[in-house]
């Protein structure tokens, strides 16, 4: 007969979603066990990477003095290019360089073990090196516990959080999440590269612990999605994210188009030299809002992305902080069915309240149509060339020949991208109505 | 875009030297089973440009060939299937695979 253990709560997955949940149950003074299947928490994981921190203000009491920081985000840029072209809007601030901060880049084998720190410091107790195999039912069918891959060994308790990331076998078994759907999810490939700090302040026009945040849109062929490339401290991380049916339709291998990436014009000056630290390639639950699964079933809650809560909304692509959102709050809300002493759906019907309540399902709510315009045939194929072409129509100095105006020349560009100035105004008000 | 597609070798970086740098503890069980019957009746074979581990090869009678030491577990292969009952896919056991460092 395989072992078994009882807690007040199983969390699966020491990523950030699973340590704040574990954090959240510990501080209740509840027994906890965080399952990681990783030799450690973060070594499976792999995002851009930029974290949110204001998130944390509730969880950590002054996080940025201790959270293992590559560097705080100062500047944004978010970037239109071609093969030979490129557009920036570029916005910097003195505010992100200091307490409380805005954003900053680290790396998820770091972070992910500060935060799963967090959680034993308060009780929890954790498991590395353990896979959770399956869900264990009792007679009627709720969820009570999960099987390991440790002889076979079982851990119990009235309520399993499955924070066990984007391919979630335990919310597929649930029947929570559907086995396969590549619609909704993007390949992320990334490559880290050595850079010395000297160097990456100097060509990223930053100092001391100051960083850059660049988006790129115009540079996957085509295929929706877009690039990115983040300064750490004596590292970048730039990389590539695809939607994965127009990847596999498109025959592109994915390392190519990091390829096309480091070889362009505007990118491949701030790289050079560099040399390839790590490659690493990771899925994204990109469906948003529209394709979140139900979050509870009887024992059962599911956080981060499992629940398919990263945020890809062009203008703001954020995860870690959905997930640490709704790690807590699914902590907060288990323990309160413990403490009514009913772990039904019903009585965990709490969790998706709070998050209603809070950033992490109002944001998805608001941007619900941000991923269909955002990967629309005409932002990802045409209005990269087209804003181009543009600035190149506006800066390019023509004399002797007068120069054109303003209407004139986006008549005449957005004709030679095959778009009607009503498209474009029509995207334009979609936009707003979105993001406005 | 100026680059054009090779034989796997992209900017003077070859498969291999850019999988040597990811930290893989293979484990003695195969995570990722494929049944080559199913795929040779596969008209896409998806997985095998899309596998940012290059873990898939087609074979000359029309099959898929596969390795599942240096894999990613980022799950692409099983979400592009478009065979039902081609491809299984599990974690590896507890403590091994791949091992991101730089995540």
């Amino acid at each position: 007969m395989a072992e078994r253990t009882a807690f007040d709560a199983v969390v699966v997955g020491a990523g950030p979603a699973g340590s704040s949940a574990a954090l959240a149950l510990a501080r209740a003074g509840r027994s906890v066990v965080l399952v990681e299947r990783g030799p450690f928490p973060g070594s499976k994981n792999v995002y851009g990477g930029v974290v949110y921190g204001r998130v944390l203000d509730d969880i950590v009491e002054r996080w940025w003095e201790e959270v293992p920081v590559e560097r705080w985000i100062v500047r944004r840029s978010t970037m239109m290019m071609t093969g030979t072209q490129s557009l920036s809007v570029d916005f910097r601030s003195d505010a992100w360089g200091s307490a409380p901060y805005n954003g900053m880049t680290t790396l998820r084998s770091r972070f992910d073990a500060w935060l799963a720190d967090k959680a034993t410091g308060a009780g929890a107790v954790l498991v590395t090196s353990t896979v959770a195999t399956g869900l264990v039912r009792d007679g009627v069918g709720r969820v009570v516990g999960v099987r390991t891959d440790r002889d076979g060994a079982e851990l119990h308790a009235p309520v399993v959080i499955a924070c066990d990331g984007v391919n979630s076998f335990l919310a597929k078994e649930a029947g929570l999440l559907p086995r396969a759907q590549a619609s909704h999810h993007t390949l992320g490939v990334k490559e880290v590269l050595d850079l010395p700090a000297g160097a990456i302040n100097e060509r990223f026009g930053v100092q001391d612990h100051e960083g850059v945040d660049m988006e790129i849109l115009g540079c996957t062929r085509g295929i929706p999605g877009g690039g990115f490339l983040y300064t750490n401290a004596d590292t970048v991380s730039i990389g590539v994210v695809v939607a994965l049916p127009q990847l596999a339709e498109s025959g592109v291998r994915p390392e190519a188009l990091i390829a096309d990436l480091k070889a362009h014009p505007s990118i491949a000056p701030l790289l050079r030299g560099s040399s390839l630290r790590e490659y690493g390639a990771h899925l994204i639950p990109e469906g948003g809002f529209d394709t979140m699964p139900a979050l509870a079933a009887d024992g059962l809650l599911i956080a981060g992305d499992a629940g398919a809560m990263t945020l890809a909304a062009g203008l703001w692509l954020e995860g870690v902080n959905f997930a640490i959102g709704s790690g807590y709050a699914a902590g907060r809300a288990a323990d309160r069915a413990l403490r009514a002493g009913d772990c039904s759906a019903l009585g965990l019907a709490s969790y998706r309240a709070d998050l209603e309540g809070q950033f992490v399902l109002a944001d998805h709510k608001r941007l619900r149509k941000a991923p269909a315009l955002v990967l629309s045939e005409r932002v990802q194929q045409r209005y990269p060339g087209l804003l181009c072409d543009l600035a190149e129509g506006m800066f390019t100095v023509t004399n002797p020949v007068p120069k054109a105006g303003g209407l004139r020349i986006t008549r005449d560009v957005a004709a030679r991208h095959g778009v009607k100035l009503r498209e474009l105004a029509a995207d334009t008000v979609r936009g707003m109505r979105i993001f406005g | 875009m100026s680059v054009t597609p090779g034989a796997g070798r992209w900017d003077g970086i070859s498969f291999e030297e850019r999988m040597a740098t990811v930290d893989f503890r293979v484990g003695a069980r195969a995570h990722i089973t494929v049944d080559a019957d199913v795929c040779r009746s596969c008209t896409t074979k998806a997985c095998v440009t899309a596998c940012p581990a290059n873990l898939f090869a087609p074979t000359a009678d029309g099959g898929i060939l596969f390795n599942y030491e240096e894999c990613f577990e980022c799950g692409t292969c099983y979400m592009v299937c478009n065979e039902a009952g081609a491809l299984s896919w599990t974690y590896p056991d507890g403590g091994h695979g791949v091992v991101f460092h730089h995540g």
